[in-house]
């Protein structure tokens, strides 16, 4: 765990200068006017030189798109988006080849970031594959993973150089028409990343993607699609912080994630983007579809995010669980303040025999916040002895915040067992007294407490990104306390 | 050290619970404070130590020099004063190790001295472990959680030990202990005195004060001091009970 001094620091710093990451690169974008219809799709396909068959994929989903409807079922209070006042392509004007030509300004700001890029990478043991606008501008450490055949590059790079593996694994998991957000994806998605580990190959390092949304208006539309093969093994980082925005800015991103016979995918996200200020102005709006499918049997697939920022956040990271004995996890810290609204959780669906799951949700909520678990559990007929188990803790600080647990179970399989625990809490000011009588301040005491709280999910994290997100939570509900 | 004077205070909602409280407490010394249930004894605890829901109506509490009064509940603990807890609160996921690190390195910064590293904290922890026969597995658990409250209470007073205050308020330490369980903490409690440090214990029964015998007893009745003594006033409370109060609390 961080010493607390180091959180005090980072409250500090946040409270003499708004939001630490706010700082705006000034780097021409080579933008499109704002605007959607086909041509803007042809646009983006043509911009990144993409086959007949991606345009066809997009222009297939944009007439899905267009058939829908933005989903209203969540418990989140959305003014109506205009999805034609928003830009939908926007990229640093020339892509360089390697780390040497990548704009000095941009590594500057990753940088100020903390991300490493460039030897901090090697140190920390960490390929970047940094996501700046919607391209990549630089991927490291790939030779040393193309020895083990590991591929992990820009999706733009792998729609040109293995566009067998795109073309067999894209929408396999969530495919164009899954949902309003996840179509309006398919249709303009700019890049992302793609992983692909061979089979029986452990990948030895961590891999990790920054986003980072930079231009106004343009929307963030990132894709992203990791494959682990038979008996392969590989753990994704992602983690995000935006500049301080005064308008909304919409995010609608797309992980797949798929994992054949005896493979694992480990993904964590440690999510910050812009929240919006104490008045609830500005914020992301993050709308995304996380799914993975445990295609083989003994697959395992394990979600853990830790959600601090964006003003709406509408994700439900979820499990196919197909195979026989695949295992899914869902572990979750999700925290709201001020005005921020968050409504997230998971999906397992047990399709193969002696397949489990697990759900671990943490919500807090501080302020006028709105969090709300939501989280569906299926057995279907031939899953036998299918498993799971559930648990949702919520912490209250204050008395305007709310949470809110929505689970919905439907089990068809007599033999499945399914169990869930929720707990709702508030932060007690005998817990704080007693903190502060022992010398910590108030923040601090805040900060310990709450990191108490998330443990069962934080130690789910690789360790750089544990001290992160802890850091984070305590940033996050700066002010929180009188 | 400590200068209380005619101090009034009262919960912030509700009635008047000290009325006029004076007390001196010099470094070196061990006072008790005795008295009935509802006289005051843990309300004077919570006001020096700055719990909120308390508010001082009147007279002032000189610390070391300072308005105590003035200092924010950390601040008072920072600059040495500590209490132990009659009920000792339950932080779930935190390590009580990790717990007692950070305050032990909040006090530390306080006071100008480098903060430990695990390695020196960890060896401080195992020799005050010993003395308070306090098992290492204690310091893995969460914070007081799913504690007995012997074990609660032997943690209260190990802080002590690790935090080194310079007055400790050790409110009913004693209930709900064992025997042998009082037999510890009281040694406990034994080897923490020392000429720069004040202890002012809060108790119901005279028996605390066997293990741990005072300089001065102050017996608390309806939020005064009404009597004063050494520890002889300890043995006749207990031979008469509070009544012999009677007239002195009229």
């Amino acid at each position: 765990m961080t010493a607390p001094d180091d959180s005090l620091e980072t409250v500090r710093s946040i409270t003499g200068e708004g939001y630490k990451y706010g700082f705006v690169t000034d780097i021409e974008s080579d933008s499109l006017p704002p605007g959607l219809n086909e041509d803007t799709v042809r646009f983006i396909s043509a911009k990144k030189q993409e086959p007949q068959w991606l345009l066809d994929w997009r222009l297939e989903a944009f007439r899905q798109w267009q058939k829908m409807e933005s989903p209203e079922w969540a418990k989140l209070n959305i003014a109506p988006i205009d999805y034609q006042a928003a830009s939908y392509y926007s990229a640093p004007k020339q892509g360089p080849k390697s780390i040497d030509e990548v704009d000095p300004e941009l590594l500057k700001t990753y940088e100020k970031l903390g991300i490493p890029l460039s030897e901090r990478a090697a140190l920390a043991g960490v390929a970047v594959d940094a996501v700046f606008d919607s391209v990549s501008v630089a991927t490291t450490f790939k030779g040393k993973l193309a020895e083990l055949g590991i591929i992990f590059c820009s999706f733009g790079e792998a729609v040109r150089e293995h566009p067998d593996l795109v073309r067999k694994y894209l929408g396999s998991v969530v495919p164009q028409g899954d949902n309003f957000f996840a179509a309006l994806n398919s249709a303009v998605f700019s890049d992302g990343s793609f992983a692909y580990v061979p089979p029986g190959v452990r990948c030895p390092m961590e891999l990790s993607t920054y986003f980072r949304i930079n231009a106004a208006k343009s929307g963030q539309f990132e894709r992203t699609l990791l494959v682990a093969e038979k008996g392969a093994y590989v753990s994704y980082l992602e983690g995000c912080t935006a500049p301080q925005r005064d308008e909304n800015q919409l995010h609608a991103a797309v992980v797949e994630l798929v994992a054949l016979e005896d493979a694992e995918i480990k993904y964590s996200t440690v999510q910050n983007w812009y929240p919006g200020d104490a008045e609830g102005k500005g914020g992301i709006y993050n709308f995304v579809t996380k799914r993975g499918a445990c295609r083989g049997n003994r697959a395992k697939i394990s979600w853990t995010q830790v959600e601090t920022g964006s003003a709406i956040t509408w994700k439900y990271p979820s499990c196919l669980l197909e195979g026989d004995d695949t295992v899914g996890e869902f572990y979750s810290v999700a925290i709201t303040n001020n005005f921020q609204q968050a409504d997230t959780g998971t999906k397992m669906i047990h399709l193969g025999r002696n397949s489990s799951s697990t759900i671990i949700s943490k919500g807090i909520s501080a302020g006028r916040g709105q969090n709300t678990y939501r989280g569906l559990v299926r057995v279907q007929p031939k899953a036998q002895n299918a498993r799971n188990y559930t648990q949702c803790d919520s912490l209250l600080i204050g008395d305007r915040c709310g949470a809110h647990t929505v689970p919905y179970i439907e089990v068809r399989n007599p033999s499945a067992r399914v169990e869930h625990e929720a707990t709702t809490s508030k932060i007690s000011d005998d817990q704080l007294f007693y903190c502060q009588q022992r010398g910590l301040s108030k923040e601090d005491a805040l900060s310990l407490i709450v990191n108490g709280f998330c443990r069962e999910v934080l130690k789910e994290l690789p360790m750089e990104f544990a001290v992160e997100a802890q850091k984070l939570l305590a940033v996050s509900l700066e002010g929180s306390v009188g | 050290m400590l200068e209380i004077k005619n101090l009034h205070a009262k919960l912030t909602e509700g009635r008047e619970i000290l009325k006029g409280i004076d007390l001196s407490v010099k470094a070196g010394e061990v006072h008790a404070i005795m008295g009935p249930n509802g006289s005051g004894k843990s309300t004077l605890a919570s006001v020096l130590s700055g719990k909120p829901g308390y508010e001082v109506t009147e007279g002032s509490v000189t610390y070391q020099g300072k308005d105590l009064l003035a200092l924010a509940a950390d601040e008072r603990a920072r600059e040495g004063i500590f209490l132990a807890f009659q009920y000792p609160v339950e932080i779930p996921g935190v390590n009580n190790m990790y717990f007692l690190r950070a305050a032990l390195n909040a006090t530390r910064r306080h006071r100008g001295q480098p903060e430990l590293d695990a390695g020196q904290f960890l060896k401080a922890v195992r020799a005050k472990l010993k003395e308070l026969e306090i098992g290492e597995d204690l310091l893995q658990r969460g914070v007081n959680v799913g504690f007995s409250g012997g074990e609660k209470k032997r943690n209260e007073i190990f802080q002590m030990a690790m935090l080194e205050p310079k007055l400790a308020l050790l409110d009913e330490t004693d209930s709900g202990l064992d025997i042998d369980a009082l037999r510890v903490v009281s040694k406990g409690v034994n080897a923490q005195r020392a000429p720069d440090r004040a202890i002012v214990m809060i108790t119901h029964y005279q028996r605390l004060l066997d293990y741990i015998e005072p300089d001065h007893v102050h017996v608390l009745s309806g939020g005064k001091i009404v009597m004063s003594g050494d520890k002889s006033l300890a043995t006749e409370l207990e031979k008469h009970g509070y009544a012999m109060l009677g007239d002195a609390a009229a």
